[in-house]
């Protein structure tokens, strides 16, 4: 059992965290913060996950979002997908272990990351629309976002949703505003079996070993944590059964990053590109200080005249 | 008898000096059209490729604006282009002064055209800055239907999308580099621009850079 967090205190208190705490931002630059605030993660211990989506509930709840009522799709995610409203959603996967010949369902709860590099803030054009605070929260700030989906291109993880209402983008605060007010996140407050739990990384990263070290006990000799390196290691955690093949989770990637495609139109492009056109403007202005326009001489008109009138006349 | 016709606008009126239509109204319309969406689409789509260039997204209404109007004028392109392209292909296919043009493109630069070659209504630089827009403008309106999220979101995979706007960047920083040697030789050889703003040039102008398409227009026949 990790302990809970406690109640917060009903008196009026002042944010934890906020703008002189950001260490990246969308398409500008932030001047390095003065503290350094304990990096968050949350922990999802699949192991321990029972499919009643309560955190799906919690997040709409916390969030003030309505889901659409969906269609029954012969599984149990409901929603499909993750949506512009839903910023989580389980993912169901029936898997049968081909080592013991059962059937294992596994359940995995989807949503954003909170990648340490995260791919979307990299991609995003709109200064300030993505931003990351010191302590790994990655947040959308939808009053700058405009709707480009850029961040979708830019995900590891496939996880932001453009809405089709107003345009921006949407995925998981890890509920930055609870935070900020030292609680957890709202799916962890309501996760009955403490699959969710949330606390610094570095006892969630504790907690998780003890976690793996009994399942190992139970015969799951490939339990580990999913902490990907490939992204700088992520503020949302998994605790899987199957640590060696997390693509069984209904897709986790076995080794995220941010796709070379992006890093290229991120990087080399966007200098190279600016410089080719500004090189070739000064070619152009060099030229014409060098070689002076290019004039047609009264000669040309006389032979011009000249090639009419012998026609012509 | 005082003017001859090869193509539709193209006339000769002999003076002092010689006048030459080169475009017609319809033509020069359709060019401004394409011109304007070129500029404003390259307005539009560095100040959403770099930061620093973030700030004229103002121009369009804000960035919200800039991202909902950019595939719009692109549409506008499109068919401006298509419209140049149906009226000016033929001219500018290839001729086989035009291998010798640019190989002499030293004496273009420093504008030795007594050297050059006679060549028809374009010169083989005029002809790769058609045929390089006619190829950039296709890739661009493909991989840029590719990123226009509002309507064809589900056509295709992230992957795809990743692919069309590394190739989106690419093709549009091209076709920019493109317009700068379209605009700057327009500048340079004086007397051309008013083949585009008013449709006619001067005798000696056409005489000095396409001296065969003069020769054509006098004659009547075409090379």
């Amino acid at each position: 059992m990790f302990p809970p967090l406690p109640n917060p205190s009903v008196q009026p208190s002042a944010s934890a965290f906020g703008d002189q705490d950001l260490v990246r931002r969308s398409a500008s630059s932030v001047p390095p913060p003065a503290r350094d605030l304990p990096k968050v993660a949350k922990l999802i211990d699949t192991s321990k996950c029972i499919g009643c989506k309560a955190c799906q509930v919690a997040c709409l709840e916390w969030n003030d979002l309505r889901e659409e009522v969906g269609e029954n799709r012969g599984v149990y995610d409901n929603p499909g997908d993750l949506t512009p409203a839903s910023l989580t959603v389980m993912r169901f996967s029936e898997w049968i272990n081909p080592e013991t010949d059962d059937l294992e369902w596994l359940i995995r709860k989807d949503g954003c990351m909170h990648c340490e590099d995260p791919g979307c803030l990299k991609a995003c054009p709109a200064p300030g629309a993505i931003v990351q605070y010191s302590n790994g929260i990655v947040d959308f700030v939808h009053e700058n976002c405009i709707g480009c989906g850029y961040c979708i291109k830019g995900c590891p993880f496939n996880i932001p949703r453009i809405s089709k209402v107003d345009h921006k983008a949407y995925k998981c605060t890890l509920c930055s505003d609870r935070v900020a007010m030292g609680q957890g996140p709202a799916c962890a407050k309501a996760c009955p079996t403490q699959a969710i739990v949330f606390g610094t990384k570095d006892e969630m990263k504790q907690h998780a070993a003890a976690r793996i070290e009994d399942l190992k006990s139970r015969g799951f000799a490939n339990a580990g944590l999913y902490d990907p390196p490939g992204v700088g290691g992520t503020h949302v955690m998994y605790v899987l059964h199957h640590a060696d093949q997390p693509q069984i989770y209904a897709g986790l990637p076995n080794d995220p990053k941010i796709s070379p495609v992006v890093e290229l139109w991120k990087g080399v492009t966007k200098y190279a590109g600016l410089t080719a056109i500004a090189a070739f403007a000064a070619v152009g202005f060099m030229h014409h200080l060098v070689s002076g326009p290019n004039r047609v001489s009264d000669e040309d008109e006389r032979n011009a005249k000249r090639l009419t009138e012998g026609k012509t006349s | 008898m005082s003017a001859h016709e090869i193509r539709p606008g193209e006339k000769v009126h002999p003076g002092d000096p010689v006048i030459v239509d080169r475009y017609t109204t319809a033509a020069r319309i359709n060019h401004w059209i394409t011109a304007a969406s070129l500029v404003l689409l390259a307005i539009s789509g560095l100040a959403l490729f770099h930061p620093v260039l973030y700030f004229l997204t103002s121009l369009f209404g804000g960035g919200s604006n800039t991202r909902a109007i950019h595939p719009w004028i692109g549409v506008v392109l499109f068919l401006g282009f298509f419209g140049l392209f149906l009226r000016f292909w033929k001219a500018n296919l290839w001729k086989r002064e035009d291998g010798t043009w640019m190989a002499r493109l030293y004496d273009v630069l420093t504008a030795h055209d007594e050297k050059l070659p006679e060549v028809g209504k374009y010169n083989a630089g005029q002809k790769m800055v058609f045929w390089m827009m006619s190829i950039l403008i296709i890739i661009l309106i493909l991989s840029g239907l590719v990123l226009w999220d509002q309507y064809f979101f589900e056509y295709t995979s992230i992957e795809q999308k990743r692919i069309a706007v590394l190739v989106h960047a690419i093709a549009a920083i091209t076709i920019i580099c493109v317009w700068i040697v379209h605009v700057y030789a327009a500048i340079w050889v004086r007397g051309t621009i008013p083949a585009m703003v008013r449709g006619h040039v001067t005798g000696g102008w056409a005489w000095r850079h396409h001296r065969k398409w003069l020769r054509e227009l006098v004659s009547g026949k075409r090379g």
